[in-house]
């Protein structure tokens, strides 16, 4: 057996990769296609964000109040040396809507939620669940898929405002409570500095575009996995991977995007 | 679980980021600072405006009173035109004049805007005749340095020229 020169080996990677992002895209135009039955049968969506969203509040909760809790300590001991202690609520509420809050919360989600989605799809998959629906005449992908991708589309900008709100919350505690800085300037240098459009109206849309790629990213891989226990493992293992580093990535273009000018 | 226990659970879930989203707004955001009164446009031309910025408040007395609404300059003056939107219950006095003021020593800038005497005040969209340009700190630094180098030059001269200087002995 000839081993494949290093050319060859080269262009085969590639074509894989090409192929698996034509299916990526055709997958997720697929699922926008059966959509409408988000508007046909909403409980099926309401019954995913319950899952989604409401089992991964209290992870997000605590996680964004450690966050607040140490941007609040962390930024006083930068903000000391410049005798500004006052714009400690605005160091905090800054970095937590444009950038913390909807990385911290996708990266969480991707963790949380986005493991249990492909984890679920792979398994259906492997028990020939999804099969069996074909033969039922149901397609798995408007019945299985659609409300999974909507829930966690509709879900992870709430858990990215919570995060938020809860972070800001933190850092008030360790500023005012603890450290003693004055609550009104805490308060004040916070709203003279944060733009609701710029900053709160981009980091919600940051949120939304992470939701929609971690979720996708979730099912799709989930959809792919081979079906059987080491399969799905490693679309667990894939679905974090990927979507960490998607997340990052896409978090550095929107900012390049969104705050360059 | 029933179905209503979900979505009873789903619509907390729900209402907890709208008051996550409000709370941003209105209490971490500047939301709360914008005002929905009506509104009527002024304008005025700087020389120079420093680093005022759109949405910059226009201040009176102190009190906030309109925000900037556009910044251009004007192609034949070559000066920078200052639109901005200033509460319709506020009149001002026709001959007002608008100065570009900095809170704090490093603080945002602002438009100051000082009422003068006449009996007519300024209609919407007319132009305030008076304005004073923002302190650019380099040019004052600069100018601070010249005018002290130009006084130890004449001291300098002086003391080589004793002459001009009859009224002090040397020893």
């Amino acid at each position: 057996m000839s081993r494949p020169s290093f050319l060859s080996a080269l262009g085969q990677s590639v074509r894989a990769r090409l192929t698996g992002l034509g299916l990526f895209t055709r997958f997720f135009l697929m699922l926008l296609q059966r959509s409408g039955l988000v508007f046909k049968r909403p409980r099926l969506v309401s019954q995913q964000v319950h899952f989604i969203g409401n089992f991964s509040l209290l992870i997000i909760i605590v996680s964004g109040l450690f966050v607040g809790f140490v941007l609040g300590l962390q930024g006083y001991y930068t903000l000391n040396r410049y005798g500004s202690e006052e714009a400690l609520g605005l160091l905090v509420a800054l970095s937590l809507t444009r950038e913390l809050g909807p990385v911290v919360t996708a990266l969480l989600f991707a963790g949380r939620a986005g493991t249990s989605l492909t984890a679920e799809i792979g398994l259906m998959k492997a028990g020939e669940q999804l099969a069996a629906m074909e033969v039922m005449a149901v397609d798995p992908l408007t019945r299985v898929f659609v409300p999974r991708f909507w829930g966690g589309v509709i879900a992870m900008p709430i858990l990215a405002a919570v995060f938020s709100t809860v972070g800001i919350l933190g850092g008030w505690v360790v500023g005012v409570l603890l450290i003693g800085i004055d609550t009104g300037a805490f308060w004040s240098q916070m709203q003279n500095g944060v733009d609701v459009y710029k900053d709160i109206l981009n980091g919600v849309i940051k949120s939304i575009i992470f939701g929609v790629a971690v979720t996708l990213i979730a099912l799709y891989e989930g959809w792919r996995a081979r079906p059987t226990p080491e399969g799905v493992a490693r679309a667990t293992t894939r679905t974090v991977v990927t979507s960490s580093l998607a997340v990052l990535g896409l978090d550095f273009l929107l900012t390049a995007l969104m705050f360059s000018h | 679980m029933s179905n209503e226990k979900t979505d009873w659970w789903v619509g907390l879930f729900v209402l907890l980021g709208a008051l996550a989203l409000a709370f941003l707004a209105l209490r971490a955001g500047n939301l709360s600072s914008f005002s929905f009164a009506p509104t009527y446009a002024l304008s005025a031309k700087f020389d120079n405006i420093g680093g005022l910025k759109v949405r910059a408040p226009i201040k009176s007395a102190g009190v906030v009173v309109g925000r900037v609404a556009s910044i251009t300059l004007d192609e034949k003056t070559f000066q920078a035109i200052v639109t901005f939107q200033l509460e319709k219950n506020y009149l001002f006095p026709k001959d007002s004049s608008a100065k570009i003021l900095t809170s704090g020593l490093l603080g945002e800038q602002y438009i100051g805007l000082e009422a003068g005497g006449d009996e007519a005040n300024l209609v919407p969209g007319a132009t305030l005749q008076f304005t004073q340009s923002a302190i650019v700190l380099e040019s004052l630094i600069s100018q601070f340095l010249y005018s002290s180098a130009e006084k130890q030059g004449t001291a300098a001269a002086a003391d080589a020229n004793p002459a001009a200087k009859p009224a002090k002995t040397t020893p």
